[in-house]
């Protein structure tokens, strides 16, 4: 039997290209079908009926028309806009670092449900939430976790031996955690503290209520930013165009003695 | 080899680099000038060559001029007190036809877009900024487009602008003329409720 010509689904909205005068390409990332390209005809147009629901950062429920090359959405609700992260310029930020890590990890049409889940609640927490740092480490943690990149924390990765409560080696060649002896070894091993460890072991297991919790010290949230991103960077072989946005934001909050974030 | 003339498939060739324009209406519009009168070629060619030549940037706004300072900026009648901040050249003529702005304004040429690379190094921040240093402006209206990286660069342009003391301003978002309540997105209608206005 064919594929019905209709379908229905919710999706998050990842990026869109405008295609013409007044169409846009899209992609989104959906629960059952993964990453998939569709154009909105006319969403463009002022007062078109897509309009609002089909730009980036946005939950809706989408009907397509499949068509020859490329899907074609004819009807769209939104379900949640996300409007508090998208009226702070931080929260508006991380919104599109996180949208692209999931647009340059993913292959188009490939199912991963939990990374959809992933996605949609980091976007709800940080829609709600101001302890954004912990919520884009836990995403970039579980995000690699989903994709098949979970870094091994228990044992040392090459000699095998339980890892003892001692400053241990990160290794992104190896995929996880080494003990000082076989970090000697191996020349691309970063120092990782003891808290680290204990909070990346404590992310691999727990929810996100339980993961925002934890209260995160300046230096213990910078250490597992740089060993985070370190291993995103070498899985994806590419630059993260977002981040280059996320330091210029930075140096604008040097100056503005009010912001707390880095 | 071409069976065509090698001036008309030349012709063929730059026209179709044009958007929208295939190779088949390529074809056409070089036809097309090929029958019409030598007059009406020259003035086309003619157009074309001054519109590379003569068109230049304002040195104030950065709109596409003839002429420098470009006519707006060099206008005595208008209110130099106001800037309204647009993302391109072709921004301003919409809001020209109002005939309700007698500000002056500032063209961005772009939007941020974190996630094709693009910062505000790469538009006319700078310049706009330099422009508010002497502290004759009053008020800074953002009018860039009401879409993610419109939004982006105006939360952008707030923060760096409102430390300065000049008041910032951004285009009232609604609903459009014409549109159905029942088919605007959340976003919109959020903020057409919190714009709304007494009615009297």
């Amino acid at each position: 039997m064919s594929s019905p010509r209709n379908y229905q689904t919710q999706a998050i909205i990842l990026k869109q290209i405008k295609l013409g005068e007044f169409d846009k390409l899209l992609a989104i990332y959906t629960p059952e079908f993964g990453k998939l390209q569709a154009l909105a005809k006319g969403a463009c147009r002022p007062g078109s009926k897509l309009g609002g629901n089909v730009e980036p950062l946005t939950h809706s429920l989408l009907f397509l028309a499949r068509g020859r090359k490329l899907d074609i959405i004819t009807q769209s609700q939104t379900i949640d806009g996300f409007l508090g992260l998208k009226s702070d310029l931080w929260r508006l930020s991380y919104g599109f670092y996180i949208l692209e890590l999931i647009d340059l990890f993913t292959m188009e049409n490939s199912v991963n449900r939990p990374l959809f889940d992933l996605l949609l609640e980091t976007l709800h927490r940080l829609n709600e939430a101001d302890n954004d740092q912990i919520i884009l480490r836990y995403f970039e943690f579980n995000l690699l976790c989903h994709l098949g990149y979970r870094p091994q924390l228990k044992r040392c990765v090459i000699c095998n031996s339980y890892l003892k409560a001692q400053a241990n080696f990160f290794s992104c060649r190896q995929g996880g955690v080494l003990c000082p002896l076989c970090a000697q070894k191996e020349t691309a091993a970063h120092p990782l503290s003891v808290d680290a460890l204990k909070v990346l072991r404590l992310w691999e297991s727990c929810d996100y209520t339980m993961a925002v919790r934890v209260k995160l010290k300046p230096e213990l949230s910078w250490e597992l930013r740089q060993v985070l991103q370190d291993y995103i960077k070498y899985h994806l072989q590419q630059e993260v165009k977002s981040m280059r946005w996320l330091e210029e934001l930075k140096k604008l909050s040097l100056v503005d003695s009010n912001s707390s974030r880095h | 080899m071409s069976s065509l003339a090698e001036p008309v498939a030349k012709l063929v060739r730059e026209l179709s680099k044009l958007p929208g324009i295939g190779p088949k209406s390529a074809q056409r519009l070089t036809y097309y000038l090929l029958r019409s009168p030598d007059e009406e070629a020259k003035t086309l060619a003619e157009a074309i060559l001054a519109l590379k030549e003569k068109i230049s940037l304002c040195s104030i706004c950065f709109n596409i001029t003839d002429c420098d300072p470009c006519p707006i900026c060099q206008d005595k009648k208008r209110d130099y007190s106001i800037i309204c901040v647009v993302e391109k050249p072709s921004d301003i003529m919409p809001l020209e036809r109002t005939g309700k702005y007698n500000g002056v304004y500032h063209v961005l040429h772009g939007t941020i877009n974190p996630a094709e690379g693009r910062g505000p190094e790469e538009l006319k921040i700078k310049e706009l900024l330099s422009r508010l240093q002497n502290g004759a402006v009053k008020e800074v209206i953002l009018a860039t487009n009401p879409n993610i990286e419109g939004e982006t660069t105006a939360l952008y342009l707030q923060r760096l602008i409102v430390p300065l003391g000049i008041r910032v301003s951004r285009l009232a978002r609604g609903l459009p003329f014409g549109a159905e309540l029942e088919y605007a997105d959340d976003m919109t209608l959020s903020q057409a409720l919190e714009g709304r206005q007494v009615f009297q």
